[in-house]
């Protein structure tokens, strides 16, 4: 990892239920621009990682830290503004809008129309839905190839197509930090590759920086720069991709055996699939 | 048939009404409008003036029960608080109409926020529970502060006058309260196209994602409650001018259940459903009061007979639609407004 300050940091998070540890001590850094996966068997905590992040808890101890600011106990519309924008694992798409609505909704926090511009729809109301309409349809819509569905209500849509429209509306928030939770799950093999080149180009052509949960080995050691790997709460490894498939630990958390050849066949034989 | 819509601009396509063929026949209801009090007899202007009525709080119900997804069965209380702001305003002050009618709407919201509190905490049957206990501390509140309001003997309220011509008779206050139940209905609509429209549609379907999006639960729950609120304030602000005397019994809780039952009938977060259903709601006992008097020639007994068999009529009408068209009349028009569309090609 180079020395830039990290975009987003989690630094020595702890977080319990009850007397179950969901998160001790996770420490990683994101660095600006690259796509950092968590990945690690189920129950491991990485979803509660998730969940920290974007707000719905708050870690007993740590703090998590955006461009330098501690954001650990601040809300979920705070963290939206600042710039920090998060995808569903069972998609969480309002089902009675339609596509572009939705996407629309992803602009919320950024625009300034109050109630009266509302109920007028004048002057200012009109002009940031006149803006927000062209900026979606020219930088979000075209982006992803959803086109020919914007107007379709979201509850009548494929499964991969929604993961789609869940991704433009995280897009329209502008991010600058993009957290996918498992964007490319009960996905076929091409829809999963349409995902992996969107979430590519979105690095690329946009500057986002990306932190994503995944469980596609093939995908997370493809595309992602670091990855981190949790078992039980706590970061067993973490490095390149390359790096943390020799490493002993990843290998018995996923397989209970120290067998390497076995875990590098499997990676293997999913890339060749 | 229409073969496709083409627009070419973003304004066009995000136009409240967009084809030519709508925009001439909306054209041609407000001309109807317009002509209606020349030509319908002061019972038919009544009735207008209860619809236009009815239509203003049925919307003002849809943008917190449909849209937002808040239940509420306090929406007769809070047209009540309306409907005693302008009483009061008007027989002690003496106010200008309009400024009592928007003091009823801003008093009436300030209450709806504070009993949509609880909103942030419980939702469906447990926060329509809350609005019913609300409902009856309003009720309560009419019937005991009897220095403001009189108690159980209620309040006469003098005649609505704007700009000098006093509005005492339904065929006057028609053109006070249609012209404010259209800007109210336009203004519900306009809402819709927005980003806070949105943010209501946005907690009702799910509300952790909303949170993600930057929309703040309670901020949004509260304004909605406060607008919805609005909406009824106004109505019962003009229902005082239109019955002239206001009491306690004004407002039964049946009266809630009414609106709840329009929004239910029209369709769900639709605007249009809001009108369909407060029409719906207000015209069908009339009509079927009406039906049973023309039979009363061909059958001499026809009223006594027949006036039990019409509520239980109405009532097997709300049923059905429940059963046959859960998304309400607004769906029926929709689905006849396509079917012109692809006439002759079947649907």
């Amino acid at each position: 990892m180079s020395a830039a300050s990290p975009i987003l940091s989690v630094d020595a998070v702890s977080l319990s239920f009850g007397g179950l540890k969901a998160l001790s001590g996770v420490t990683f850094d994101v660095a600006p621009n690259s796509i950092t996966a968590v990945i690690g068997p189920n129950g491991a905590g990485k979803t509660s990682l998730f969940n920290c992040v974007s707000g719905f808890y708050t870690p007993q101890q740590g703090a998590i830290r955006f461009e330098g600011a501690d954001i650990t106990r601040t809300h979920p519309p705070h963290r939206a503004k600042i710039g920090l924008a998060r995808t569903f694992q069972n998609i969480a798409l309002f089902r009675g809008m339609t596509v572009l609505d939705n996407i629309k909704l992803g602009r919320h926090a950024h625009m300034r129309t109050n109630l009266l511009d509302a109920l007028l729809y004048w002057g200012r109301a009109q002009r940031e839905e006149m803006a927000l309409r062209a900026e979606i349809e020219e930088k979000v819509i075209d982006f992803l190839e959803i086109n020919h569905i914007r107007n379709q209500p979201v509850a009548s849509l494929a499964y991969g197509l929604r993961k789609r429209v869940e991704l433009a509306r995280a897009l329209a928030m502008r991010p600058k930090v993009l957290m996918l939770d498992e964007p490319v799950a009960g996905m076929n093999r091409e829809e999963t590759e349409d995902m992996a080149r969107f979430i590519l180009d979105v690095k690329e052509e946009w500057g986002v920086t990306i932190l994503m949960v995944e469980h596609d080995m093939g995908m997370v050691m493809d595309i992602s720069d670091h990855v981190v790997v949790l078992n039980f709460g706590t970061v067993i490894a973490r490095g390149k991709p390359a790096e943390v498939t020799q490493n002993p630990d990843v290998i018995r958390a996923y397989l209970g055996g120290t067998d390497i050849e076995a875990l590098q066949r499997r990676i293997q034989g999913r890339e060749a699939a | 048939m229409r073969i496709g819509t083409l627009k070419e601009s973003y304004a066009a396509d995000e136009a409240l009404f967009d084809t030519r063929t709508q925009k001439a026949w909306l054209g041609l209801f407000f001309l109807a409008l317009l002509v209606f009090p020349f030509t319908a007899g002061e019972y038919w202007l009544y009735i207008a003036c209860l619809v236009a009525i009815h239509v203003i709080s049925t919307t003002g119900l849809n943008i917190l029960t449909g849209f937002t997804g808040l239940v509420s069965l306090g929406q007769a209380a809070f047209m009540g608080v309306g409907a005693y702001t302008v009483a009061v305003l008007e027989a002690r002050l003496g106010t200008p109409t309009l400024v009592n009618l928007l003091a009823a709407g801003f008093v009436t919201a300030a209450v709806g926020a504070l009993v949509g509190l609880p909103s942030l905490r419980v939702k469906g049957l447990y926060l329509a529970m809350a609005t019913i206990a609300a409902s009856f501390i309003l009720h309560f509140i009419f019937a005991n502060w009897t220095s403001v309001t009189q108690g159980v003997s209620g309040i006469n309220v003098p005649p609505a006058s704007v700009l000098g011509f006093e509005m005492a008779r339904p065929v006057q206050l028609y053109w006070l309260i249609l012209p404010i139940a259209v800007l109210m209905v336009l203004g519900a609509a306009n809402l819709f196209r927005t980003r806070i429209g949105r943010a209501f549609i946005a907690i009702r379907d799910r509300d952790i994602s909303a949170e993600v999006l930057g929309i703040p639960l309670l901020r949004y729950k509260l304004m909605s409650f406060a607008l919805s609120s609005f909406y009824a304030g106004v109505a019962g602000g003009l229902w005082a001018y239109f019955f002239r005397v206001v009491t306690p019994e004004s407002f039964p809780f049946v009266y809630s259940i009414f609106f709840l039952a329009a929004v239910i009938v029209g369709g769900m977060g639709t605007i249009l459903g809001g009108i369909l259903g407060a029409v719906f709601m207000t015209l069908v006992p009339e009509v079927l009061k009406l039906g049973v008097g023309l039979l009363s020639p061909v059958l001499p007994d026809a009223v006594a007979i027949l006036s039990p068999v019409r509520t239980i009529v109405f009532g097997a009408l709300i049923v059905g639609f429940l059963v046959f068209e859960p998304h309400g009349l607004a769906e029926i028009w929709r689905r006849t407004r396509r079917f012109f569309h692809l006439w002759p090609f079947k649907t």
